[in-house]
């Protein structure tokens, strides 16, 4: 029988770990992703769980531990969060050219400097290149629904590409929700034992992360970039499955909120949809037809869902915890793109907030959509606009 | 003595013939692998002793068992000198390769 239990995200992805039975884990605690690795470890500890827990010195070795576990057939999970990842982010581009389907839990936290534990995305969106699929969660239960999803996501054979589930820091690992827990027998009858025609054993041994001439190296990352393309179909097909038997669907790559009628529509990622969506049903009751596009998948990119949402004097905002400095944030970047390519003809704005662990007030997401009302006839307006910035952004 | 043998290397035609990232058999050989050589080991195989020591420490698996002695692959064979650093009874002399063997 599923029970509901009230967890923190961190908590929430540790039980969805311990459900996908993992043989191997191996990661290096750093806020604010500790709980994670704690709660793993004492599951370990009091044999609940049943996995190689590997004590590691860095990020870089607990993901490069991780490869040699999946190379030999082991299911693998790891965490990290911030300056953890970008110091594994060798191993990341490793770790999906080597088409290791590795599972690992990122909690989205400022870099450095100024130094900062406090939350934004520019840790996991700057690693967006790394060949990973990446999936922003909204809550915990959605956390731990996606670790058994991802593990299924990536060990497809059509895949074969690690996963990393992004938590919004503190907004999400450390907020406490009821989370329901699925049943064992129900989570092992939905993912069954990792099976990879690549893994190595005494009777099969094999060459493993060769080198290749500029002859072939080419056809290994265009089958990378075909593996992540094919990874659409299945995340769909796994969210299918999941909520027939598990009665919780997501929506695949993005989740809408009243978007069929709206005269703007708010893009987002991660736990600031929450408020969002609370946001759209207030604009509503005051006849502004607002809505909301939350990008689960960044990794592969729902380029038709984004496209999708184009419509005549209809404006679009996107709303990120990012900004590629001197450009825009890496999410405007990539919506954008996919509006343009759709012909969309409205403004586009980009609204960067959150950064470092500023909050995002339910009054900052409503001025958001009044810009975004008022975007028609301000056009030649900068459309890249910081929320809540404490200062003047000019003048001396 | 169990060395793979080299095999002719088939270029993939389709996406579907490559192997799924860089994973495949091993000892699959498609080509020899020793024409940077600057010295060559030599072996004087009657002061051999059949001690194994250059067989346990070549890094390539150059050297091979031949009845109780050894013997060298120079197909693969790089001319580090392990071997003959490590002969105790100094059956193995480093020899300088001829100039332009590789041209």
């Amino acid at each position: 029988m599923s029970k509901k239990l009230f967890l923190s995200g961190n908590e929430a992805i540790a039980f969805g770990a311990k459900l996908s039975r993992p043989h191997v884990i191996a990661a290096y605690p750093i806020t604010p992703q500790t709980v994670v690795v704690e709660k793993l470890a004492e599951m370990v500890s009091s044999g609940s769980l049943n996995a190689h827990y590997l004590h590691v010195e860095s990020e870089h070795s607990a993901l490069s531990a991780m490869m040699g576990a999946s190379a030999i057939g082991a299911r693998t999970f790891t965490a990290t969060s911030s300056q953890g990842l970008v110091y594994m982010a060798e191993c990341l581009h490793y770790a999906s050219g080597g088409r290791f389907p590795i599972v690992m839990m990122n909690a989205n936290r400022s870099l450095a400097l100024p130094w900062s534990i406090y939350g934004d995305q520019r840790d996991s969106l700057s690693l967006l290149d790394s060949g990973w699929i990446q999936v922003y969660a909204e809550d915990a239960q959605e956390s731990l629904d996606l670790v058994i999803q991802a593990y299924r996501i990536a060990e497809d054979i059509r895949v074969l590409t690690p996963v990393m589930i992004n938590l919004d820091g503190f907004a999400l690992t450390h907020t406490y929700e009821p989370v329901i827990i699925p049943d064992q027998e129900e989570v092992d009858a939905f993912l069954p034992p990792y099976a990879n025609p690549n893994i190595m054993d005494l009777q099969h041994p094999r060459n493993l992360g060769f080198s290749s001439t500029p002859k072939d190296n080419m056809e290994f990352k265009y089958q990378q970039h075909a593996a992540v393309l094919c990874a659409k179909d299945v995340i769909s097909d796994v969210d299918a499955a999941y909520g027939k038997r598990f009665g919780r669907r997501y929506g695949g790559l993005v989740s809408n909120y009243r978007t069929e009628d709206a005269e703007c529509v708010l893009v987002t990622l991660g736990s600031v949809a929450g408020t969002v969506r609370a946001v759209v049903d207030e604009m509503r009751k005051e006849g502004k037809a607002a809505g909301l596009c939350r990008l689960r998948y960044m990794r592969p990119f729902p380029e038709a869902e984004i496209a999708a949402l184009s419509a005549t004097n209809r404006a679009i905002g996107v709303l990120e915890k990012d900004i590629s400095f001197g450009y825009e944030g890496a999410v405007y970047t990539n919506v954008n793109s996919a509006l343009l390519k759709a012909g969309h003809a409205s403004p586009v704005l980009n609204f960067i907030g959150g950064l470092g662990g500023r909050s995002i007030t339910r009054e900052d997401i409503r001025s958001i959509f009044e810009d975004l009302l008022a975007a028609e006839r301000q056009r030649a307006i900068d459309p890249v606009r910081f929320v809540n910035l404490g200062v003047a952004a000019h003048g001396r | 003595m169990i060395k793979p043998k080299i095999q002719r290397y088939k270029q993939p035609r389709t996406i579907s013939e490559y192997p799924v990232g860089p994973s495949f058999q091993a000892g699959h050989l498609v080509f020899t692998n020793s024409n940077y050589r600057t010295f060559k080991p030599i072996i004087d195989i009657t002061l051999c002793v059949g001690c194994l020591a250059c067989y346990a420490t070549c890094p390539d698996g150059a050297l091979f068992r031949r009845g109780k002695k050894v013997s060298i692959d120079y197909d693969f064979c790089k001319g580090c000198g392990i071997c003959a650093s490590e002969c105790k009874a100094k059956a193995i002399a480093m020899k300088k390769e001829e100039p332009g063997r590789n041209e």
